[in-house]
């Protein structure tokens, strides 16, 4: 299990080539012992190693990434290489054309090695979702790795890969990344081009690294952030070299502990990590308070009004007219949207575009949509609101451990409920980072999530990088 | 006749493809015909992971728009999505302005046929133009090309009250959009294209009936008759006891008709919500000032500047505001002339015949208005005749070389020497004496033939207001 740094120096001292360690990626890829891959890219992943190779004998390494195999989320667009978003709609698609973040990896000389499995257009929170198979958790195979991006996590914490790219929409890198004692970011909303991402909910969607250490994660998020001009929410905030920024420590930072995120019926074990971080970052120079961020009862509620009317809308497009799952057998017109539909998508998919729809209708709209829209705004000023007396909220990143891929299938509300110390952050569009934070009597990974400010990946990362080496 | 009674309201809703080259979201083409999905992008073909990326120079035709129509431009206007399922619609979603247009109010003033009318308007939105589908036997086919498509759409008050009306609005709303360059005016092809808002009340009546929108209308002809139409079938259903139902109606010219085609109960729920691919439109104050500022006359106002500073006579400044290619070039001549009515004169006459036989658009004239200006000088000095003139001005449009060289090469020059014009009056007079005598006999008016006679010596070139006063002397004497 190698991370990105130790990789790249293996490169950089030529104890090994690119090819070597796509040869070994790309062999452990296809075995897949805990299904995280729904794609193998054998060729091109040959194709850009030999290329990575090739620079680096002319002394022409790109930098950090340049032959470094990562793996993508399948709902990130590949030129030429089958992307399916996890569902049988899209089961036979291969885009014309590179998502932004997958233009930038392979110009940062990445070798893709292949796309990774998640719940069916990133709806869910255990990666059973998908059409295809579930993943397994590899610290435990008869686990969740968490979702959405669980094929990510369990290539990245499986050795696989360096690293890999997620995409968090409700927590969906950050949980996983808890599950599988991975850094997982999801950055600032805007600060990572969402252009050729397929989209579940375009005013939360975010894409993000997920890699083993802080640093791997900055690294990734070099290559990927930045101004797109095909992605009009993508903001010019000014890149960063975010290695730079990682050691400074954290003397006199100032975290704080929301109450209302020590929730009912979380785990002994989750709590106490929790706490324990908060008091390893006191004995790191930083300050602790306790703060309130009241409007959190209601990010449960808000996310599943707006995240389904944005999916009911976003996903229109799916009907087996251009592209996608076409029925077979459709006679007339309505038939063949009701039957392409009906059967290219799976059930939650399927419940969030009625959700969507119904929230969206005409004497509705007002109850729910705006209502949602009007506490997010709420939810936002609470976090306004607390940065203005603390840098950092320190938190649990999910109130439970890793559960079994057979529990909690038939109650999607119970599923729901997992997501509720990571909406807020979504809903608010800040930079959310999940990191290992200990492991629990069982074996399993606790993660603890630690949150910023707009646009201020930087204080999260050097915090991050500050617990993780102590 | 059961209309008399009643009146019609009418209330129009315009949509205007904007005149740009690429597509409102998309970098995609935007010119008509093509082969089908010729002009698509990954963007316009609805593909997963596409975002839209708005067209700035749609907002400036849109800006400009509205200044033009005297509407309030919004600093702050919002981008929505429009939902339906049908395959001319690749997202499944139609992208258009909701709840935030790009223009509130306004108005078009036109003239109808008793008096100047002016019609309010609501608002003016963007929104992208849907494909379409050609319906074949077996089976119906998909062309993206006109997906994306930037189009505006103007909706009016219902203040119009007859079908003339309509389409005296529409004719000026059309001639204003065409005149700053935002559309083509082109029904047929359907980059204008307009839904009517037809009801009828007892004359007196202050609360409006049942409307019921009218589509199809593709030439001013059926908007005419479908208004019509539709009002003569409100009025009977009312007469005899019946209610309208509100209701959309597909207009059949063949059969001169209106017929349903989806009642209220059957309409979409659109599913409206802030398209959150796209943040706001914000135009700064500045942005919407320069644009103002940079708004041609129109051609009312031109019109009416015609008439009160150059003097024309209101049919010329009519047919010479018809088109802002020929009224720019008017103008310019004008200025270099120094005068308008001799100007109007060869535009209206000449420049429009030749235009006309060598379809030659306007803006493609080969002489530039200096070189006009001097042909206009030539026949007031006298330097050619005006028979002459038109013959240097037929050339001048065929080549555009200076009137001077053209006057040269085709011998035009007017003979205005008393030397050689006395040569040819002498040999006239010598070879009529009998009309010589006649005129000394008091028979004046025969001076015409002896007129002719000497023009036709000097091939036509001679002075004829000189050859006038040199005959009346010699044949006096």
């Amino acid at each position: 299990m190698k991370t990105i740094v130790e990789i790249g120096a293996g490169l950089a001292e030529k104890k090994t080539s690119a090819v070597e360690v796509a040869t070994a990626a790309l062999a452990s890829a296809k075995e897949d012992t805990f299904s995280a891959f729904l794609a193998i890219d054998e060729a091109g992943a040959m194709a850009a190693a030999k290329a990575s190779d090739e620079r680096r004998a002319r002394g022409a390494a790109l930098g950090p990434l340049d032959g470094v195999p990562v793996a993508l989320k399948d709902n990130i667009l590949t030129e030429g290489v089958v992307t399916t978003a996890g569902s049988k709609m899209l089961a036979d698609f291969t885009p014309p054309y590179d998502a932004t973040v997958t233009a930038r990896l392979k110009a940062a000389g990445a070798v893709i090695i292949g796309k990774t499995n998640l719940d069916e257009f990133g709806m869910g929170s255990s990666t059973v979702n998908s059409a295809f198979k579930p993943t397994k958790n590899p610290f435990d195979p008869s686990r969740t790795p968490g979702g959405s991006s669980g094929g990510s996590a369990a290539a990245v914490a499986a050795g696989i890969v360096g690293g890999a790219l997620g995409t968090d929409t409700g927590g969906s890198i950050r949980q996983p990344a808890s599950f599988t004692g991975l850094v997982g970011l999801k950055p600032t909303y805007g600060r990572v081009s969402r252009a050729g991402v397929i989209a579940y909910a375009s005013s939360l969607d975010q894409v993000g690294p997920m890699a083993h250490t802080v640093e791997d994660a900055a690294l990734l998020l070099e290559a990927i952030e930045g101004f797109d001009a095909n992605d009009s929410t993508s903001s010019d905030a000014k890149k960063t070299v975010w290695r730079d920024a990682l050691r400074s420590g954290v003397k006199g930072l100032r975290i704080g502990l929301p109450r209302e995120y020590f929730v009912d019926g979380m785990d002994a074990e989750v709590d106490s990590s929790v706490r324990a971080a908060a008091k390893r970052l006191e004995a790191l120079g930083a300050s602790v308070v306790d703060i309130s961020l009241p409007h959190t009862k209601y990010a449960l509620a808000t996310y599943y009004v707006i995240a389904p009317c944005e999916a009911s809308s976003n996903l229109g497009r799916y009907d087996g007219v251009r592209y996608g799952h076409r029925a077979a057998d459709a006679k007339a017109l309505k038939e063949l949207y009701e039957k392409s539909r009906s059967e290219g998508f799976g059930p939650e998919v399927k419940r969030r575009i009625m959700l969507g729809t119904f929230a969206l209708s005409s004497g509705y709209y007002d109850a729910y949509y705006r209502k949602a829209q009007q506490v997010r705004t709420l939810i936002t000023r609470d976090f306004e609101q607390a940065f203005q007396s603390v840098d950092i909220v320190l938190s649990a990143t999910s109130p439970v451990l890793p559960w079994r891929l057979d529990e909690k299938l038939d109650d999607p509300l119970a599923m729901y409920l997992m997501d509720v110390l990571t909406l807020p952050c979504s809903l608010a569009g800040l930079p959310g980072l999940s990191m290992p934070s200990g492991v629990s009597a069982s074996g399993l990974p606790i993660g603890v999530q630690l949150l910023g400010r707009r646009f201020d990946e930087a204080t999260l990362l050097r915090t991050a990088f500050a617990l993780e080496k102590h | 006749m059961p209309r008399a009674d009643f009146q019609v309201v009418i209330g129009l809703e315009v949509h205007a493809q904007l005149l740009t080259t690429s597509k409102l979201f998309s970098g995609a083409g935007t010119s008509f015909g093509g082969a089908p999905n010729a002009h698509t992008s990954i963007v316009c073909l609805g593909l997963p992971g596409v975002l839209p990326v708005l067209n700035q120079r749609a907002v400036e035709l849109a800006i400009r728009t509205g200044h033009a129509l005297e509407c309030t431009v919004a600093e702050r206007s919002e981008w929505s999505r429009k939902h339906y399922f049908y395959p001319d619609l690749p997202k499944g979603y139609q992208i258009t302005q909701y709840e935030f247009p790009i223009c509130v109010g306004g108005r078009v003033v036109f003239d109808g046929p008793d008096g100047e009318k002016s019609v309010r308007l609501t608002r003016i939105h963007m929104e992208e133009d849907a494909g379409k589908l050609v319906h074949e036997s077996a089976a119906s086919l998909v062309d993206l090309n006109r997906a994306g498509t930037p189009l505006l759409e103007i909706v009016s008050e219902p203040d119009l009250r007859t079908a003339d009306d309509a389409v005296e609005y529409l004719k000026a709303l059309r001639d204003i959009l065409v005149w700053i360059g935002v559309n083509d005016g082109n029904l047929e092809e359907g980059s204008f294209r307009c839904d009517a808002n037809v009801s009828v009340m007892r004359h007196g009546s202050t609360t409006f009936g049942t409307r019921c929108e009218l589509k199809n209308l593709n030439s001013f002809r059926f908007i005419k008759q479908a208004i019509e139409i539709e009002a003569t079938r409100q009025v009977e259903i009312i007469e005899a006891g019946g209610k309208v139902e509100q209701e959309t109606r597909l207009f059949d010219p063949q059969r001169g008709e209106t017929r349903s085609m989806r009642s209220k109960e059957d309409a979409h729920d659109y599913r409206y919500f802030p398209d959150p691919d796209l943040p706001p439109l914000l135009l700064t104050p500045e942005r919407i000032e320069r644009s103002r500022k940079e708004l041609p006359e129109l051609p009312r106002a031109r019109r009416k500047r015609y008439v009160d500073a150059l003097g024309l006579p209101a049919y010329d400044a009519g047919v010479l505001t018809s088109d802002r290619a020929m009224s720019d070039l008017f103008e310019r001549c004008v200025a270099e002339a120094g005068e308008a009515k001799p100007v109007s004169n060869w535009f209206m006459g000449e420049l429009s015949r030749l235009l006309n036989e060598t379809k030659t658009n306007t803006a493609d004239v080969k002489f530039s208005p200096v070189q006009f200006a001097a042909l206009l000088k030539a026949i007031k000095d006298g330097v050619v005749s005006g028979p002459g003139a038109k013959e240097v001005f037929a050339e001048l449009f065929a080549t555009g070389k200076d009137p001077s060289l053209i006057i040269q090469e085709k011998g035009l020059a007017q003979v205005n020497d008393d030397g050689p014009l006395l040569e040819a009056i002498a040999q006239a007079m010598a070879e009529a004496p009998k009309n010589v005598e006649s005129y000394r006999g008091g028979n004046t008016k025969i001076i015409g033939a002896f007129v002719g006679a000497v023009m036709k010596k000097l091939g036509g070139k001679g002075n004829p207001k000189r050859i006038n006063e040199l005959l009346t002397e010699k044949l006096k004497a």
